[in-house]
Protein backbone atom coordinates (compact mmCIF):
# COMPACT_ATOMS: atom_id res chain seq x y z
CA UNK A 1 0.00 0.00 0.00
CA UNK A 2 1.35 3.22 -0.82
CA UNK A 3 2.19 6.01 1.86
CA UNK A 4 -0.64 8.13 0.47
CA UNK A 5 -2.96 5.38 0.91
CA UNK A 6 -2.24 4.64 4.16
CA UNK A 7 -2.25 8.12 5.38
CA UNK A 8 -6.01 8.26 3.70
CA UNK A 9 -6.33 4.48 5.46
CA UNK A 10 -5.33 6.20 9.02
CA UNK A 11 -7.55 8.82 8.70
CA UNK A 12 -11.54 6.70 8.05
CA UNK A 13 -12.31 6.55 11.81
CA UNK A 14 -11.78 9.89 12.08
CA UNK A 15 -13.78 10.87 9.06
CA UNK A 16 -16.67 8.74 10.22
CA UNK A 17 -16.98 10.29 13.42
CA UNK A 18 -16.97 13.97 12.06
CA UNK A 19 -19.71 12.44 9.13
CA UNK A 20 -21.79 11.15 11.71
CA UNK A 21 -22.15 14.42 14.06
CA UNK A 22 -22.61 16.08 11.04
CA UNK A 23 -25.51 14.26 9.84
CA UNK A 24 -26.83 12.04 12.09
CA UNK A 25 -27.56 8.80 10.18
CA UNK A 26 -25.08 6.37 10.44
CA UNK A 27 -25.79 4.76 6.74
CA UNK A 28 -26.05 8.58 4.99
CA UNK A 29 -22.17 9.56 7.05
CA UNK A 30 -20.95 6.27 5.82
CA UNK A 31 -22.07 7.06 2.20
CA UNK A 32 -20.37 10.17 2.37
CA UNK A 33 -17.25 9.12 3.95
CA UNK A 34 -17.50 6.44 0.86
CA UNK A 35 -17.86 9.35 -1.39
CA UNK A 36 -15.10 11.28 -0.18
CA UNK A 37 -12.90 8.17 -0.50
CA UNK A 38 -13.71 7.12 -3.77
CA UNK A 39 -13.12 11.02 -4.53
CA UNK A 40 -9.30 10.76 -2.94
CA UNK A 41 -8.58 7.72 -4.76
CA UNK A 42 -9.39 8.95 -7.95
CA UNK A 43 -7.37 12.22 -7.28
CA UNK A 44 -4.42 10.18 -5.57
CA UNK A 45 -2.04 11.12 -8.71
CA UNK A 46 -3.10 14.77 -8.26
CA UNK A 47 -2.37 14.71 -4.94
CA UNK A 48 1.05 16.81 -4.59
CA UNK A 49 1.87 17.05 -1.03
CA UNK A 50 0.52 18.81 1.85
CA UNK A 51 -1.86 18.04 4.85
CA UNK A 52 -3.94 14.98 3.37
CA UNK A 53 -6.42 15.06 6.94
CA UNK A 54 -7.31 18.86 5.79
CA UNK A 55 -7.79 17.57 2.47
CA UNK A 56 -10.41 14.91 3.38
CA UNK A 57 -11.76 17.07 5.75
CA UNK A 58 -12.60 19.42 2.67
CA UNK A 59 -13.84 16.99 0.35
CA UNK A 60 -16.28 15.92 2.92
CA UNK A 61 -17.63 19.08 3.72
CA UNK A 62 -17.98 19.59 0.29
CA UNK A 63 -19.86 16.71 -0.32
CA UNK A 64 -22.08 17.55 2.29
CA UNK A 65 -23.02 20.90 1.05
CA UNK A 66 -24.29 19.28 -2.37
CA UNK A 67 -25.91 16.96 -0.64
CA UNK A 68 -28.02 19.10 1.28
CA UNK A 69 -28.35 21.44 -1.68
CA UNK A 70 -30.09 18.54 -3.37
CA UNK A 71 -31.94 18.50 -0.43
CA UNK A 72 -33.25 21.62 -0.24
CA UNK A 73 -36.38 21.56 -2.07
CA UNK A 74 -37.55 18.76 -0.13
CA UNK A 75 -38.61 19.20 3.17
CA UNK A 76 -37.27 19.03 6.54
CA UNK A 77 -37.20 15.73 8.22
CA UNK A 78 -37.62 16.50 11.99
CA UNK A 79 -36.85 13.24 14.14
CA UNK A 80 -39.54 12.85 16.84
CA UNK A 81 -38.88 13.82 20.31
CA UNK A 82 -37.48 10.67 22.32
CA UNK A 83 -37.38 11.85 25.79
CA UNK A 84 -36.55 9.10 27.79
CA UNK A 85 -36.61 9.68 31.47
CA UNK A 86 -34.79 6.65 32.49
CA UNK A 87 -31.85 7.82 30.38
CA UNK A 88 -28.77 7.95 32.43
CA UNK A 89 -27.47 11.44 32.81
CA UNK A 90 -24.57 10.67 29.76
CA UNK A 91 -27.02 9.18 27.60
CA UNK A 92 -29.44 12.35 27.70
CA UNK A 93 -26.62 14.80 28.00
CA UNK A 94 -25.62 12.79 24.34
CA UNK A 95 -29.11 13.28 23.23
CA UNK A 96 -29.24 17.03 24.19
CA UNK A 97 -26.37 17.92 22.00
CA UNK A 98 -27.40 15.39 18.97
CA UNK A 99 -30.68 17.93 18.65
CA UNK A 100 -28.92 21.03 19.43
CA UNK A 101 -26.41 20.14 16.59
CA UNK A 102 -29.58 19.11 14.51
CA UNK A 103 -30.61 23.00 14.66
CA UNK A 104 -27.38 24.74 13.68
CA UNK A 105 -27.13 26.07 10.15
CA UNK A 106 -24.82 23.96 8.54
CA UNK A 107 -21.95 25.66 8.09
CA UNK A 108 -21.96 26.77 12.02
CA UNK A 109 -22.14 22.90 12.80
CA UNK A 110 -19.23 22.16 10.84
CA UNK A 111 -16.95 24.66 12.18
CA UNK A 112 -18.20 23.51 15.64
CA UNK A 113 -17.54 19.79 14.71
CA UNK A 114 -14.06 20.44 13.48
CA UNK A 115 -13.03 22.68 15.89
CA UNK A 116 -14.41 20.64 18.78
CA UNK A 117 -14.74 17.11 18.02
CA UNK A 118 -11.77 17.12 15.63
CA UNK A 119 -9.39 19.70 17.00
CA UNK A 120 -8.71 21.14 14.08
CA UNK A 121 -7.21 24.86 14.36
CA UNK A 122 -9.15 28.21 13.77
CA UNK A 123 -6.58 28.51 10.16
CA UNK A 124 -7.44 24.97 9.15
CA UNK A 125 -10.97 25.15 9.24
CA UNK A 126 -10.28 28.52 7.46
CA UNK A 127 -9.15 26.69 4.45
CA UNK A 128 -11.76 23.71 4.54
CA UNK A 129 -14.45 25.96 4.58
CA UNK A 130 -13.03 28.26 1.78
CA UNK A 131 -13.62 31.37 4.08
CA UNK A 132 -11.47 33.87 6.75
CA UNK A 133 -10.30 33.14 10.27
CA UNK A 134 -12.87 35.87 11.30
CA UNK A 135 -15.46 33.91 9.49
CA UNK A 136 -14.46 31.12 11.69
CA UNK A 137 -14.41 32.82 14.85
CA UNK A 138 -17.57 33.86 14.44
CA UNK A 139 -19.48 31.09 13.56
CA UNK A 140 -18.27 29.20 16.07
CA UNK A 141 -18.82 32.13 18.78
CA UNK A 142 -22.57 31.96 17.41
CA UNK A 143 -22.61 27.95 16.93
CA UNK A 144 -21.73 27.50 20.68
CA UNK A 145 -23.58 30.30 21.90
CA UNK A 146 -26.85 28.52 20.25
CA UNK A 147 -26.14 25.05 21.33
CA UNK A 148 -25.37 26.59 24.86
CA UNK A 149 -28.91 28.12 25.01
CA UNK A 150 -30.49 25.08 23.37
CA UNK A 151 -29.10 22.92 25.81
CA UNK A 152 -29.61 24.65 29.07
CA UNK A 153 -33.81 25.41 27.52
CA UNK A 154 -34.02 21.67 27.11
CA UNK A 155 -32.90 20.32 30.56
CA UNK A 156 -35.25 21.39 33.66
CA UNK A 157 -33.65 22.74 35.96
CA UNK A 158 -34.31 19.96 38.57
CA UNK A 159 -31.99 17.33 36.59
CA UNK A 160 -29.08 19.76 36.56
CA UNK A 161 -29.10 19.28 40.35
CA UNK A 162 -25.69 16.33 41.00
CA UNK B 1 4.07 42.31 26.65
CA UNK B 2 0.57 42.86 27.26
CA UNK B 3 -1.64 45.13 29.57
CA UNK B 4 -3.69 42.79 31.69
CA UNK B 5 -5.87 46.03 32.07
CA UNK B 6 -6.97 45.45 28.22
CA UNK B 7 -10.30 44.15 28.56
CA UNK B 8 -10.10 40.51 27.66
CA UNK B 9 -13.05 39.88 24.25
CA UNK B 10 -15.20 37.03 22.99
CA UNK B 11 -12.78 36.45 20.33
CA UNK B 12 -10.16 35.63 23.26
CA UNK B 13 -12.04 33.53 25.30
CA UNK B 14 -12.82 31.14 22.25
CA UNK B 15 -9.22 31.28 21.59
CA UNK B 16 -8.43 30.83 24.82
CA UNK B 17 -10.36 27.61 25.01
CA UNK B 18 -9.54 26.17 21.78
CA UNK B 19 -5.46 26.73 22.47
CA UNK B 20 -5.13 29.66 20.08
CA UNK B 21 -4.34 32.55 22.28
CA UNK B 22 -0.92 33.87 22.12
CA UNK B 23 0.64 32.58 25.39
CA UNK B 24 1.51 35.96 26.72
CA UNK B 25 -2.03 36.59 26.71
CA UNK B 26 -3.17 33.57 28.52
CA UNK B 27 -2.62 34.36 32.23
CA UNK B 28 -4.49 37.54 31.65
CA UNK B 29 -7.47 35.84 30.23
CA UNK B 30 -6.87 33.91 33.33
CA UNK B 31 -7.04 36.58 36.02
CA UNK B 32 -9.56 38.15 33.64
CA UNK B 33 -11.76 34.95 34.53
CA UNK B 34 -11.42 34.94 37.95
CA UNK B 35 -12.67 38.53 38.57
CA UNK B 36 -15.97 37.70 35.96
CA UNK B 37 -17.71 34.99 36.76
CA UNK B 38 -20.52 34.92 33.54
CA UNK B 39 -17.33 34.85 31.72
CA UNK B 40 -15.84 32.15 33.74
CA UNK B 41 -18.84 29.98 33.51
CA UNK B 42 -19.45 30.44 29.55
CA UNK B 43 -15.99 29.41 29.45
CA UNK B 44 -16.68 26.34 31.66
CA UNK B 45 -20.04 25.58 29.36
CA UNK B 46 -18.11 25.59 25.52
CA UNK B 47 -15.43 22.59 27.80
CA UNK B 48 -18.48 20.92 29.32
CA UNK B 49 -19.51 21.07 25.23
CA UNK B 50 -16.56 19.68 23.74
CA UNK B 51 -16.46 16.70 26.93
CA UNK B 52 -20.53 15.47 25.93
CA UNK B 53 -19.25 15.75 22.13
CA UNK B 54 -16.28 13.68 22.63
CA UNK B 55 -18.49 11.22 24.76
CA UNK B 56 -21.56 10.91 22.56
CA UNK B 57 -19.13 10.15 18.86
CA UNK B 58 -15.99 8.61 20.13
CA UNK B 59 -17.45 5.77 20.57
CA UNK B 60 -17.23 5.59 16.26
CA UNK B 61 -13.84 5.40 16.55
CA UNK B 62 -13.41 2.37 18.29
CA UNK B 63 -16.24 0.67 15.56
CA UNK B 64 -14.62 -1.56 13.16
CA UNK B 65 -14.72 -0.13 9.65
CA UNK B 66 -17.41 -1.35 7.65
CA UNK B 67 -16.22 -3.41 4.09
CA UNK B 68 -17.72 -0.82 2.04
CA UNK B 69 -15.35 1.60 3.28
CA UNK B 70 -12.46 -0.60 3.13
CA UNK B 71 -9.37 1.20 0.09
CA UNK B 72 -8.36 -2.05 -1.31
CA UNK B 73 -12.22 -2.41 -2.01
CA UNK B 74 -12.77 0.68 -3.49
CA UNK B 75 -9.40 0.71 -5.39
CA UNK B 76 -9.33 -3.07 -6.70
CA UNK B 77 -13.02 -4.25 -7.64
CA UNK B 78 -14.97 -1.12 -7.41
CA UNK B 79 -17.29 -3.06 -9.74
CA UNK B 80 -17.38 -6.76 -8.86
CA UNK B 81 -17.90 -5.59 -5.25
CA UNK B 82 -20.87 -3.29 -6.47
CA UNK B 83 -22.26 -6.40 -8.27
CA UNK B 84 -21.98 -8.48 -5.36
CA UNK B 85 -23.51 -5.73 -2.96
CA UNK B 86 -26.35 -5.85 -5.69
CA UNK B 87 -26.77 -9.36 -5.47
CA UNK B 88 -26.74 -9.45 -1.46
CA UNK B 89 -29.29 -7.14 -1.45
CA UNK B 90 -31.58 -8.49 -3.81
CA UNK B 91 -30.49 -12.25 -1.95
CA UNK B 92 -31.82 -10.29 1.19
CA UNK B 93 -35.13 -9.58 -0.56
CA UNK B 94 -36.17 -12.53 -1.81
CA UNK B 95 -35.41 -14.04 1.16
CA UNK B 96 -38.09 -11.58 2.71
CA UNK B 97 -35.90 -9.55 4.35
CA UNK B 98 -35.65 -5.33 3.90
CA UNK B 99 -37.72 -4.71 6.76
CA UNK B 100 -35.18 -2.75 7.85
CA UNK B 101 -34.48 -0.87 4.00
CA UNK B 102 -38.59 -0.08 4.16
CA UNK B 103 -38.01 1.16 7.70
CA UNK B 104 -35.24 3.59 6.81
CA UNK B 105 -36.73 5.31 4.30
CA UNK B 106 -39.61 6.26 6.41
CA UNK B 107 -37.85 7.31 8.87
CA UNK B 108 -34.22 8.91 8.08
CA UNK B 109 -33.59 11.70 6.32
CA UNK B 110 -33.41 11.49 3.05
CA UNK B 111 -30.31 11.15 1.64
CA UNK B 112 -29.15 12.75 -2.44
CA UNK B 113 -30.44 9.11 -3.57
CA UNK B 114 -33.92 8.96 -1.64
CA UNK B 115 -34.54 12.89 -3.24
CA UNK B 116 -33.59 11.52 -6.41
CA UNK B 117 -35.67 8.07 -5.99
CA UNK B 118 -38.47 10.49 -4.19
CA UNK B 119 -38.27 12.28 -8.24
CA UNK B 120 -39.07 8.96 -9.90
CA UNK B 121 -41.77 7.59 -7.80
CA UNK B 122 -43.18 11.19 -8.42
CA UNK B 123 -42.83 10.35 -12.25
CA UNK B 124 -44.15 6.74 -11.94
CA UNK B 125 -46.95 7.69 -10.14
CA UNK B 126 -47.71 10.60 -12.67
CA UNK B 127 -47.83 8.69 -15.69
CA UNK B 128 -48.62 4.80 -14.82
CA UNK B 129 -52.51 5.95 -14.51
CA UNK B 130 -52.32 7.49 -18.60
CA UNK B 131 -54.25 5.62 -20.50
CA UNK B 132 -53.63 7.31 -23.83
CA UNK B 133 -50.73 9.25 -23.48
CA UNK B 134 -48.52 7.24 -20.92
CA UNK B 135 -45.33 8.31 -22.95
CA UNK B 136 -43.91 10.10 -25.47
CA UNK B 137 -42.18 7.59 -28.04
CA UNK B 138 -44.20 4.16 -28.22
CA UNK B 139 -42.37 1.07 -27.75
CA UNK B 140 -42.92 0.12 -31.20
CA UNK B 141 -40.08 3.08 -32.13
CA UNK B 142 -37.59 0.73 -29.50
CA UNK B 143 -34.86 2.03 -31.74
CA UNK B 144 -35.64 5.78 -32.25
CA UNK B 145 -36.32 6.22 -28.81
CA UNK B 146 -33.26 4.36 -27.37
CA UNK B 147 -30.94 6.71 -30.06
CA UNK B 148 -33.29 9.56 -28.79
CA UNK B 149 -32.75 9.47 -25.40
CA UNK B 150 -29.08 8.28 -25.48
CA UNK B 151 -28.56 11.93 -27.53
CA UNK B 152 -30.86 13.95 -24.67
CA UNK B 153 -29.10 11.92 -21.97
CA UNK B 154 -25.42 12.02 -22.93
CA UNK B 155 -25.24 7.75 -22.04
CA UNK B 156 -26.48 5.17 -23.53
CA UNK B 157 -29.78 4.48 -22.93
CA UNK B 158 -30.97 1.00 -23.29
CA UNK B 159 -34.67 -0.26 -23.22
CA UNK B 160 -33.74 -3.87 -21.35
CA UNK B 161 -36.03 -6.78 -22.70
CA UNK B 162 -38.18 -7.99 -19.70
CA UNK B 163 -39.15 -11.22 -19.66
CA UNK B 164 -43.26 -10.75 -19.60
CA UNK B 165 -43.27 -6.82 -20.10
CA UNK B 166 -43.63 -5.42 -22.80
CA UNK B 167 -42.40 -2.20 -23.65
CA UNK B 168 -44.86 0.79 -23.74
CA UNK B 169 -42.47 3.63 -24.16
CA UNK B 170 -40.71 6.12 -23.36
CA UNK B 171 -39.85 9.87 -22.52
CA UNK B 172 -37.30 12.47 -21.22
CA UNK B 173 -37.81 14.06 -17.85
CA UNK B 174 -35.96 16.85 -16.17
CA UNK B 175 -33.72 15.40 -13.50
CA UNK B 176 -32.09 16.37 -10.72
CA UNK B 177 -28.99 17.44 -12.11
CA UNK B 178 -30.25 17.53 -15.95
CA UNK B 179 -32.12 15.16 -18.26
CA UNK B 180 -33.53 12.00 -17.13
CA UNK B 181 -35.01 8.89 -19.12
CA UNK B 182 -38.23 7.19 -18.54
CA UNK B 183 -38.67 4.23 -19.51
CA UNK B 184 -42.34 2.47 -18.98
CA UNK B 185 -43.23 -1.13 -19.31
CA UNK B 186 -46.30 -3.34 -19.01
CA UNK B 187 -47.82 -7.37 -18.10
CA UNK B 188 -50.41 -8.41 -19.75
CA UNK B 189 -52.22 -7.65 -16.65
CA UNK B 190 -51.74 -4.07 -16.86
CA UNK B 191 -49.10 -4.04 -14.38
CA UNK B 192 -46.91 -1.16 -15.08
CA UNK B 193 -43.57 -0.86 -13.92
CA UNK B 194 -41.07 2.33 -15.15
CA UNK B 195 -37.16 2.57 -15.66
CA UNK B 196 -35.56 6.00 -14.76
CA UNK B 197 -31.95 7.12 -14.92
CA UNK B 198 -30.18 10.16 -14.21
CA UNK B 199 -26.17 11.25 -13.97
CA UNK B 200 -25.33 10.45 -10.52
CA UNK B 201 -22.77 12.11 -8.66
CA UNK B 202 -21.34 8.85 -7.51
CA UNK B 203 -19.93 5.90 -9.18
CA UNK B 204 -21.85 3.42 -7.81
CA UNK B 205 -23.54 2.57 -4.54
CA UNK B 206 -25.60 -0.75 -3.31
CA UNK B 207 -29.05 -1.50 -4.30
CA UNK B 208 -31.85 -0.02 -1.68
CA UNK B 209 -35.58 -0.20 -1.57
CA UNK B 210 -37.95 2.78 -0.88
CA UNK B 211 -41.81 2.52 -0.47
CA UNK B 212 -44.25 5.04 -0.62
CA UNK B 213 -47.83 4.83 -0.53
CA UNK B 214 -48.91 2.03 -2.64
CA UNK B 215 -45.43 1.79 -4.66
CA UNK B 216 -42.44 0.60 -4.67
CA UNK B 217 -38.80 1.25 -5.65
CA UNK B 218 -35.27 -0.12 -6.37
CA UNK B 219 -32.43 2.30 -6.86
CA UNK B 220 -28.80 1.98 -7.66
CA UNK B 221 -25.34 3.74 -9.35
CA UNK B 222 -23.42 2.10 -11.67
CA UNK B 223 -20.67 4.20 -13.44
CA UNK B 224 -21.94 7.29 -12.62
CA UNK B 225 -25.47 7.07 -14.01
CA UNK B 226 -28.66 6.40 -10.88
CA UNK B 227 -31.29 3.86 -12.02
CA UNK B 228 -34.79 3.46 -10.07
CA UNK B 229 -37.21 0.75 -10.85
CA UNK B 230 -40.50 1.51 -9.68
CA UNK B 231 -43.32 -0.56 -9.58
CA UNK B 232 -46.21 -1.69 -7.08
CA UNK B 233 -45.39 -3.11 -3.69
CA UNK B 234 -45.06 -6.13 -4.24
CA UNK B 235 -40.98 -6.54 -3.41
CA UNK B 236 -40.46 -10.20 -5.10
CA UNK B 237 -41.87 -9.13 -8.09
CA UNK B 238 -40.34 -5.38 -8.14
CA UNK B 239 -36.98 -7.28 -7.20
CA UNK B 240 -36.84 -9.91 -10.21
CA UNK B 241 -37.89 -6.66 -12.55
CA UNK B 242 -34.66 -4.80 -10.92
CA UNK B 243 -32.67 -7.80 -11.31
CA UNK B 244 -32.87 -8.16 -15.11
CA UNK B 245 -32.54 -4.88 -15.85
CA UNK B 246 -29.47 -4.60 -13.67
CA UNK B 247 -28.11 -7.82 -15.45
CA UNK B 248 -28.59 -6.33 -18.88
CA UNK B 249 -27.02 -2.85 -18.00
CA UNK B 250 -24.24 -4.76 -16.89
CA UNK B 251 -23.92 -6.72 -20.01
CA UNK B 252 -24.54 -3.76 -22.40
CA UNK B 253 -21.74 -2.38 -20.50
CA UNK B 254 -23.34 0.63 -19.25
Amino acid sequence: MTAFRQSVEAMIPALRRYARALVRDTDIADDLVQDTLVRALRSERLFLGGDIRSWLYTILTNLNKNRRRSLARRPAFMPLLDNNADASGTEAEGRDIERALSTLVEEQRSVLLLVMLEGMSYREVADIQGVPIGTVMSRLARARAHVRASIEGQRPALRRVK
Amino acid sequence: MTDPNIPVTEDELHAYVDNELPAERRSDVEAWLATHPDDAARVQSWRAMAETLHARYDGVLDEAVPKRLELERLVRQPRRWVYGAVAATLAAFIAGGGVGWVARGATAAPSTFQSFTLDALDAHRLYVVEVRHPVEVPGSERDHLQQWLTKRCGWDVRAPDLSGLKLVGGRLLPGPSGPASFLMYESTSGERFTVYTAKAKTEATQMRYAAQGSDGALFWADRGVAYVVSGGTDRNRLTQVAQAVYDQMEKSGG
